[in-house]
């Protein structure tokens, strides 16, 4: 059977860690995600992810701390890309080269690797209901420096991501912004592949601001419904995931995924 | 000179072999409203860019109430060329002004009590009201460059630097926006420097002309510069500059290098 809920009390102490991880990624990812639609950024997602992998299976291979390999993975992908790919069209075939290699650079580590076998694959497709303490700790300090600093950049950062033009001419430093944006959006990605796994990273930084910007253009309500979608979608899929035998990915996937054609129709009925 | 809003001197650029402009010398006073002719690639938006200090200039200096321009300036308001804007992007019009006042500003800040004032009042000048709470996507043409023109006075700039905001208008909505540029450089002493392929629109409240052709250029009123002799020789062809009904029509020669009269299609 799939799922069993029925030592379902039982089961949620020793998923505490994984309840709270989903959160503060359901959190940064909603928020994150904002800023990545808005500056048409989710195939770069996608591509620092890749390198993000690579990071941490190198890491695993060598023996040191895979947080460590990945978010290194995934501040050189951030800037790579931002050094080479300023503009939109160069950017896209920038990670377009990146990815494969970054992918391809992972799976050959992981394949030198002796150890568990569930290590490799956690990294690509998500192990998040074995959250540590230790990873949780990484994501916790990750996810206070990700938001002390969407805090302080929120409103010129929105002012150069949907206005870029005239930003620069108000003296917005758009340049300094699009870097610290993607520090902000390397460290999330590099926790995100931690618990959901390199290949889905994009359900959680990209899905639910894709749903919330069909459903709302209010600057304020945008990030408020992108971050309860996010939010809905992690923690429910480590609730779904408890009760089954199944990996936690398909879940936050399948539901962030209906919240986005559940937002599609909404859209379309109001029109 | 320092109560210039705006001196240019000696500003040359090039690029190449291709001189856009060279020993430009151009000083604009508070509420002095400054059209900038000429065909396209003679120059126009780039003289902007070295305004806005996106563009380094080969020679000269450009400086901005006494000081030398860097990269962007409070003291400058921006009227972009109307782009149509993506249908998903999460920005109400009157988000379009609040960035106008206070976009710069890092840290948490909500729109304050005066911040608030300010957004009705600018959208009281603009007939904004009714549109305040819509997506700026959902604009006509003419509605988001009548917001664009609140977001660029909103924080009483110095200078308003337009950068052919007129384009894809219909006449009727240029009137309009050209209106309410003049109303905002009288009011509160803003220049405007005004870039337009058509001088027709902003006729009755243009203080001086730049007229950039051929990697030259003149500078004077409207009556002082177009005139047929005066851009005849800054294009070295013939070409008739005919007055009809207030407006001024400019018809080109027969060279094969310049098409002057493209511009006024």
């Amino acid at each position: 059977m799939i799922i069993d809920f029925s030592n379902y009390g039982e089961l949620l102490p020793l998923v505490s860690n994984s309840l709270l991880a989903a959160a503060l990624l359901g959190l940064l990812g909603g928020l994150v995600g904002i800023f990545v639609m808005t500056r048409d950024m989710s195939f770069a997602v996608h591509g620092i992810s890749e390198l993000s992998f690579a990071g941490a299976s190198i890491a695993l291979l060598c023996s040191i701390d895979v947080v460590t390999g990945s978010i290194i993975g995934s501040l050189v992908a951030a800037m790579i890309v931002g050094v080479l790919g300023a503009k939109a069209k160069d950017r896209n075939s920038i990670v377009a080269v990146l990815m494969p290699f970054g992918l391809g650079l992972g799976i050959l580590a992981l394949a030198l690797y002796q150890g568990r076998a569930a290590n490799k694959f956690g990294l690509l497709t998500g192990q998040i209901v074995s959250v540590d303490s230790g990873q949780l700790g990484w994501l916790t300090i990750i996810a206070a420096i990700v938001l002390a600093t969407l805090v302080v950049v929120w409103r010129p950062l929105t002012f150069a991501s949907l206005d870029p033009e005239v930003a620069a001419a108000r003296g917005v430093n758009t340049r300094a912004l699009s870097v610290v944006f993607l520090v902000v959006l390397g460290l999330t990605v590099a926790a995100s592949v931690q618990v959901v796994g390199a290949l889905l990273v994009l359900s959680l930084l990209v899905t639910p601001a894709a749903a919330a910007l069909r459903v709302t253009s209010s600057p304020k309500l945008a990030p408020v419904l992108s971050v309860l979608f996010a939010l809905i979608a992690a923690v429910g899929g480590v609730f779904l995931a408890l009760g089954s035998s199944l990996p936690i990915s398909p879940y936050i996937t399948t539901i962030s995924f209906v919240i986005y054609v559940i937002c599609r129709i909404v859209a379309k009925v109001q029109k | 000179m320092t109560n210039q809003v705006l001196s240019i001197e000696g500003a040359a650029l090039a690029f190449g072999v291709k001189q856009l402009w060279h020993g430009l010398d151009l000083e604009v006073a508070p509420g002095e409203f400054v059209a900038i002719l000429g065909t396209n690639g003679s120059g126009k938006t780039t003289l902007l860019k070295a305004i806005l200090g996106e563009q380094p200039l080969d020679a000269g200096e450009i400086r901005l109430a006494g000081k030398r321009v860097g990269r962007g300036s409070r003291k400058i308001g921006y009227i972009p060329q109307h782009r149509s804007v993506d249908s998903s992007t999460p920005l109400l019009a009157k988000d379009l002004l609040a960035l106008g006042l206070n976009g710069h500003r890092y840290g948490l800040h909500f729109n304050g009590r005066r911040d608030r004032e300010r957004i009705q009042h600018i959208l009281g000048c603009i007939d904004g009201h009714a549109l305040a709470d819509k997506p700026i996507g959902e604009l006509s043409g003419g509605e988001l460059q009548r917001f664009r023109v609140g977001q660029a006075v909103i924080d009483e700039p110095d200078l308003i630097l337009a950068d052919e905001p007129l384009s894809a208008l219909d006449p009727a909505q240029q009137k309009v926006i050209a209106e309410l540029l003049d109303a905002e450089r009288k009011e509160h002493k803003a220049a405007v420097i005004f870039v337009t392929h058509d001088v027709n629109p902003i006729l009755p409240m243009v203080d001086r002309v730049l007229y950039l052709a051929n990697g030259q250029f003149k500078i004077g009123t409207p009556d002082e510069v177009m005139r047929s002799e005066v851009l005849s020789e800054l294009y070295g062809t013939e070409i008739d500059v005919v007055r009809n009904q207030g407006r001024i029509v400019v018809v080109g020669g027969h060279s094969h290098d310049h098409h002057p009269e493209e511009e006024w299609q």
